[in-house]
């Protein structure tokens, strides 16, 4: 990690999974998203994770530049062969995702344990 | 002309930006706005607003946006003002088309009408008239 930058997603290991956490409510600041998205990505690039869950259920605001680092984390993910699964995401923020149409694309569960199930 | 109503110029910069989508926010709660209808604002002054400052006048610190704002019981009226050359809204591909899914960018106009009761553009482009009626809430009353 690099010096001035804060933690903003917290990684636990389930098994050989891992559980990414928003640490923010709201993912809508340039600087953060630069952030979250550099730090989301590293988790595929640099720690080499093949079996990752991103875990929405602090998440209460999400900005279309939110939207758009996932969609390089969903590409990096692909390209590394590593599984990538979302879970916990709220109502409102289901209807940005469904709006989008990016639930069709990104692999979505209701609950973290629907998510590490058969990952 | 309620209280909360406000004019504001600011130089393009996310931080200001902020504050006046806190202002804007809270005005709304004075006036008895949902939860519902705040979230949406909340999301449309963000596109809204990155738009102004980011691609409107290119993060120029020279350039300044413009807000005013009316709120009462029963809409919330928001424009926006770039100092840059403007864009033609119809331009921006459908993100949500096949092709379009995988691409990052173009979703932000989208979330504006989604969320928004009217979204409508300046014959230049450079101003964003956001206007949110508030929505009748149907049950859980207290």
């Amino acid at each position: 990690m690099s010096a001035g930058s804060t933690r903003r997603v917290e990684v636990e290991e389930v098994g050989d999974v891992s559980v990414a956490r928003f640490v923010d409510k709201k993912i809508l600041d340039e600087t953060n998203i630069q952030i979250i998205g550099n730090q989301l990505v590293a988790l595929v690039d640099e720690d080499g994770r093949k079996k990752i869950v991103l875990d929405f259920s602090n998440v209460e605001y999400l900005s279309s530049a939110a939207l758009s680092k996932l969609l390089i984390l969903e590409k990096k993910s692909k390209a590394a062969g590593a599984k990538l699964r979302f879970c916990g995401i709220r109502p409102d923020i289901l209807q940005i995702f469904t709006l989008t149409k990016l639930n069709k694309l990104f692999d979505i569960y209701d609950s973290e344990d629907q998510a590490l199930e058969g990952l | 002309m309620s209280d909360q109503d406000f004019e504001i110029s600011f130089p393009s910069d996310t931080v200001k930006g902020q504050e006046v989508q806190e202002r804007i926010i809270n005005a709304m709660d004075a006036n008895g706005f949902s939860d519902k209808d705040v979230f949406g604002m909340r999301l449309a002054l963000e596109e809204a607003l990155v738009n102004a400052i980011k691609h409107g006048n290119g993060m120029d610190p020279n350039k300044e946006v413009h807000v005013t704002c009316q709120v009462d019981d029963i809409q919330t009226r928001i424009t926006i003002r770039d100092e840059g050359t403007g864009f033609n809204p119809s331009d921006v591909p459908d993100p949500t088309d096949e092709d379009n899914l995988e691409k990052p960018g173009g979703r932000g106009i989208m979330l504006m009408k989604a969320f928004m009761t009217e979204v409508s553009y300046s014959e230049d482009g450079n101003e964003v008239l956001l206007v949110k009626e508030r929505e009748v809430e149907t049950a859980e009353e207290g």
